[in-house]
């Protein structure tokens, strides 16, 4: 695999959606329309606990423009569930309550009716008419008020699902709780010559996609439903849709536009099944677009946590042994990814003793969404701050030290399986050669560096590839262009046949078009419906092979396929003539398909059950401002093995993407309530994503440990690049003031007060 | 269904007549705040009157008494006005500090002193450079410092029927220069967790003669910290009378604690910001 030379490969043409996007002429979830649309606004809750008692709709009804009110009672209580791959699962009776509560309003945004009607006014206007009566009860805003003995319950009918604590009886708070351990953690302590153990804590952050949820609904009389909106997945959403809604998927086809970010968050549907609704009961298209507001109070952040952990060490560096306590909030329904956050905590390190509990509880705070490397980055964050603190224990170089424990081929990974060929090791030696590493800091910064691993997925993805006439080709699949999909889908074609990249043209599809294919996530598109779209077009060089062998009536063993430039297939034998046959060339062949058997066109379908794991290291250089706290990132490296790097720009792209997304989490990001459980900074002002010129240019290392899963080596790319920064980040903190700090974010405040500045507020 | 009026009165005289005459009216600059507020439902105004017709609203007139900032003046051409950068370098880095380049080309200092936030950038550079504010009434025109300006968060002592014309600023005497810092948790477009205007005169050998100290988003309105700059005047600002006016700075200080800071934060980091500033404001006086 090694040996193979690429020729578009690694390079790195214009994006073919790139001049649409740069000068608007994308089409995204808010840019749809149709005639006699109706524009719906949903009535959310103004308490973040509190049982519904009553709704009343005429008043609202009775308003001029108003074509339909619903509440919670269309729609309906569902038990159904989703499968994702082989583990994953959604309880679609949760996802359906979420859109609209049935009887308790769970978070303060929480959708409780929705109104459609002829203007945004008008249902503006009747959203304030729906007059909802409320009985208050007290939220539930912490971990530490969930489990409390006498805090309230959220869910009458929740227990713990997995381990539950020894002696937990009744209704809790407590969604789940799982167990991770090897060896003798108790012994292994105990002949540690280090221990540290520290409790750390991080906010709840949202992804802060700019393009916030929209879509247009239209439930035609014959029950026929199309649905246009920005997602993840055209057909996962379809699939909630009709799961929810209890109607056939034949029914409903979703047309996804471009899509302004997701980061996991655009997985979830929020508005999709209430404009169906809305539109049903009004007998006209509704769209819906949220506002920034409700996109930070109502649709999903990812978990605060609470994270108790130890590590013990020898003298020499060896890690023998680790413990930790994971606490995730999921917001009001089960799900945090408590559980991938113990799997993770530990992956970068071959450490022979370990116990890890992980805990689901569920808050009166929005319900969770994934957020790139869902449930990594925080207990990442545990993880890689005690390392640094083992390395200052020992007085040794903290790379030099991952290096000693850092995991390679042939490991097992503590949530399992053994891990085949991982770049973790080069990654590290990439990143102490980096001229970064030795570089001088000045007086007020401090350096730190942090490993991040995500696991990547594989799961089912479908690709068509059709040869033009002309020896041009399209090529279609069912992903929502996040990365730099469609065009990174177009080079591989383009490898595969031979042609020109600006040739193919690549096509993100809808649900009736495109073959079965799951969700834009994972880091799985470039792999999993990459090596579908390698396959289909190999499907067509197959194709060609056949259509050789007919003109030069031979059998089709006797025709070979060379993908050169261009693509062409040459005879193995003589002509019965005796001569060299002339290679036929893909355009000569696309030129004579009529004649040679038809249309061709080529298919695949790939169910990748596994994905190669991705392991990053930053190095991060922070510049403190002791006497005000802030802090400014003055230089920060991002290294990561990404197998084989399809658009390195985009590859880099993901890099600095997450580096950027984990840095805001580590400085500034966090939802802040008031003590009602009312959000306070439900906007960009307030909720500080840091800007452009707050960072400085992110630079990239790819590290290349080809991905033997994969034709080309590939890797998933997109989720890793956010592990590591918070660790990164926090080490750089501490080399710069000399202050271990544990809870994020390390906002100015929170630094004065932990240099003992100021009094804690 | 929602009908708002929109008025563009070409004069002062108009502007008031249509202010006198409507309860509900509010004026109407680069509405980079008002805007928001109304779509936020914060403010619904029967009517838009919009100043920015008005000549004597609009425009940057500098001779040898000094400066005349018309109300509505958009940031950007504050900006971009060598002489004014010259003169007034914190007033104008306070001007520039403003939102982004798009909310620069409409909002406008006047602007942002009628909005009334505490935490307004401007409205402390203007008190420590002695700024006093132009008002027009049905009863003809007043005077008011900038310190006196504002009374309340969102709230001035403009009567319903008068606009704010006018920002004058005497010019600046020999060896004096000002400067404004603010702290913010990112580089730009936030809002200030605290801020600070120092104004400085220092005399051929030195020493300071003369100076004024204001800080923002410490109170319910920006205040002029008279004992920081008494504390300053006929010193040669030493470390010692820098630390004396930044205590006064942060004893001055009446915060709350808010999503941007907290109140033991925000008196620390005012009195790290005094005193950044007066010594910004001593270096350029220096150069002078």
């Amino acid at each position: 695999m090694s040996a193979r030379t690429y020729r578009y490969i690694g390079t790195r043409p214009i994006r073919h959606d790139g001049l649409d996007k740069v000068t608007g002429r994308a089409n995204y979830g808010a840019d749809f329309t149709l005639p006699g649309l109706l524009q719906g606004v949903v009535v959310r809750s103004p308490h973040a606990h509190a049982r519904i008692v009553s709704i009343e709709t005429q008043a609202a009804e009775a308003v001029p423009g108003v074509k339909a009110v619903i509440t919670g009672k269309d729609i309906p209580e569902t038990s159904a569930r989703l499968a994702l791959g082989a583990e994953g699962a959604f309880d679609l009776h949760d996802i359906g309550d979420n859109l609209m509560a049935h009887g308790k309003a769970l978070y303060e945004g929480h959708a409780v009716a929705a109104v459609a009607a002829t203007s945004i006014d008008a249902a503006r206007e009747a959203a304030k008419l729906v007059r909802v009566v409320y009985e208050p009860l007290e939220p539930v805003m912490s971990i530490e008020r969930a489990i409390a003995p006498d805090a309230p319950i959220l869910h009458a009918d929740m227990v713990t699902k997995g381990r539950p604590l020894p002696g937990t009886t009744g209704p809790t708070n407590i969604a789940g709780r799982m167990e991770l351990k090897r060896g003798d953690v108790d012994q292994a302590f105990a002949g540690a010559d280090v221990v540290v153990e520290r409790e750390f804590r991080t906010s709840t952050v949202h992804q802060g996609y700019i393009e916030p949820h929209a879509c247009v609904a239209r439930s035609g009389e014959d029950g026929q439903i199309l649905v246009w909106c920005s997602t993840q997945g055209g057909f996962i959403a379809r699939d909630f849709c009709a799961l929810i809604l209890g109607i056939d998927a034949a029914r409903i086809k979703v047309i996804p536009s471009e899509i302004g970010g997701g980061f996991g968050g655009k997985i979830p549907v929020y508005l999709e099944p209430v404009a169906i609704v809305l539109s049903h009961k009004a007998g006209r298209p509704v769209k819906m677009v949220m506002s920034r507001s409700e996109v930070f109070r109502a649709s999903g952040p990812t978990s605060g946590t609470r994270i108790r952990m130890k590590l013990g060490a020898k003298r020499d560096g060896t890690i023998v042994a680790a413990q930790a306590s994971l606490w995730y909030e999921a917001g009001a329904y089960r799900g945090s990814p408590s559980g991938a956050g113990a799997m993770c905590c530990l992956a970068s390190y071959a450490i022979p003793n370990f116990f890890v509990e992980a805990h689901d509880v569920v808050v009166n705070k929005p319900k969770v969404a994934a957020y790139r490397a869902p449930g990594s980055p925080m207990a990442t964050f545990a993880t890689e701050s005690l390392v640094d603190e083992v390395a200052r224990a020992i007085g040794m170089d903290p790379i030099e030290l991952r290096l000693k424990n850092a995991v390679a081929e042939g490991d097992h990974a503590p949530y399992g399986p053994v891990y085949g060929p991982i770049g973790l090791k080069q990654v590290l030696e990439a990143a102490r050669a980096h001229p970064h590493w030795s570089a001088p800091l000045g007086p007020s910064q401090g350096r730190g560096v942090a490993c991040g691993f995500w696991f990547n997925a594989g799961l089912s993805s479908s690709a068509t590839v059709t040869l033009n006439g002309d020896g041009s080709a399209g090529v279609v699949t069912g992903n929502p262009d996040i990365g730099g999909t469609r065009v990174a889908q177009a080079m591989m074609v383009a490898e595969e046949l031979g042609i020109p990249v600006e040739r193919v043209r690549p096509s993100v599809a809808d649900t009736d078009t495109a073959g079965y294919t799951d969700l834009t996530g994972g880091s799985r598109v470039c792999y999993a419906t990459g090596m579908a779209v390698i396959r289909a077009a190999q499907d067509i060089a197959e194709q060609l092979r056949s259509r050789a062998a007919t003109i030069w009536n031979v059998d089709r063993d006797r025709v070979a396929w060379e993908p050169g430039r261009p693509g062409r297939v040459i005879a193995l034998d003589e002509s019965p003539d005796g001569s060299v046959r002339p290679p036929l060339t893909i355009v000569e062949l696309a030129s004579k398909m009529a004649q040679t058997g038809g249309p061709i066109v080529g298919r695949a379908a790939v169910n990748a059950p596994m994905a190669g794991p991705g392991f990053a290291a930053h190095i991060c250089d922070l510049d403190v401002d002791k006497e005000t706290g802030r802090s400014t990132v003055a230089r920060y490296t991002a290294i990561q093995d990404v197998g084989k790097a399809v658009h390195p720009s985009f590859v880099e792209g993901q890099m600095q993407g997450g580096a950027a997304q984990g840095i805001g989490w580590a400085l500034n990001e966090e939802y802040i309530y008031d003590a009602d459980g009312v959000m306070e900074n439900a906007g960009f002002l307030d909720y500080r994503m840091p800007v452009a010129s707050d960072l400085p240019m992110i630079d990239t290392v790819l590290v290349e440990v080809a991905n033997p899963l994969h034709p080309y080596g590939v890797r998933g790319v997109g989720e890793v690049p956010i592990v590591p920064p918070l660790a990164a980040v926090a080490n750089a903190m501490r080399d710069a003031t000399g202050v271990r700090f544990t809870e994020l974010p390390l906002s100015p405040s929170r630094v004065l007060e932990g240099l003992g500045t100021i009094a804690k507020g | 269904m929602l009908s708002i009026r929109y008025e563009a009165p070409r004069s002062i005289a108009e502007a008031i007549h249509l202010l006198a005459s409507d309860p509900g009216a509010h004026v109407l600059a680069g509405g980079t705040d008002l805007l928001v507020q109304f779509r936020a439902g914060a403010k619904q105004p029967s009517a838009f009157i919009d100043v920015k017709r008005i000549p004597d609203l609009v425009g940057i007139s500098l001779d040898t008494n000094g400066l005349r900032l018309g109300a509505a003046t958009p940031a950007a051409a504050i900006c971009e006005h060598a002489e004014l950068g010259r003169l007034w370098p914190g007033l104008v880095e306070a001007v520039h500090l403003i939102g982004s380049a798009q909310i620069q080309g409409r909002g406008s200092v006047g602007g942002n002193l009628c909005n009334a936030s505490p935490a307004a950038d401007t409205t402390s550079a203007l008190i420590a450079d002695r700024a006093e504010c132009v008002i027009a009434g049905p009863g003809g025109e007043r005077v008011v410092p900038a310190e006196r300006f504002c009374t309340g968060p969102g709230t001035t002592i403009l009567r319903r029927d008068e606009l704010l014309v006018a920002v004058v600023l005497p010019r600046p005497p020999a060896r004096t220069a000002d400067a404004y810092f603010r702290l913010i948790p990112r580089s730009e477009m936030d809002i200030a967790v605290a801020g600070a205007g120092a104004s400085v005169t220092l005399d051929a050998s030195g020493t300071c003669t003369a100076a004024r100290v204001a800080v923002g988003a410490v109170a319910p309105t920006a205040l002029l910290v008279d004992a920081a700059g008494q504390a300053l005047i006929g010193t040669r600002l030493d470390e010692a009378t820098l630390s004396l006016a930044a205590a006064a700075a942060s004893a001055a200080a009446r915060p709350i604690s808010d999503k941007r800071g907290t109140a033991a934060y925000r008196r620390h980091v005012v009195g790290v910001l005094a005193k950044r500033a007066i010594v910004s404001a001593a270096a350029r006086a220096r150069e002078r």
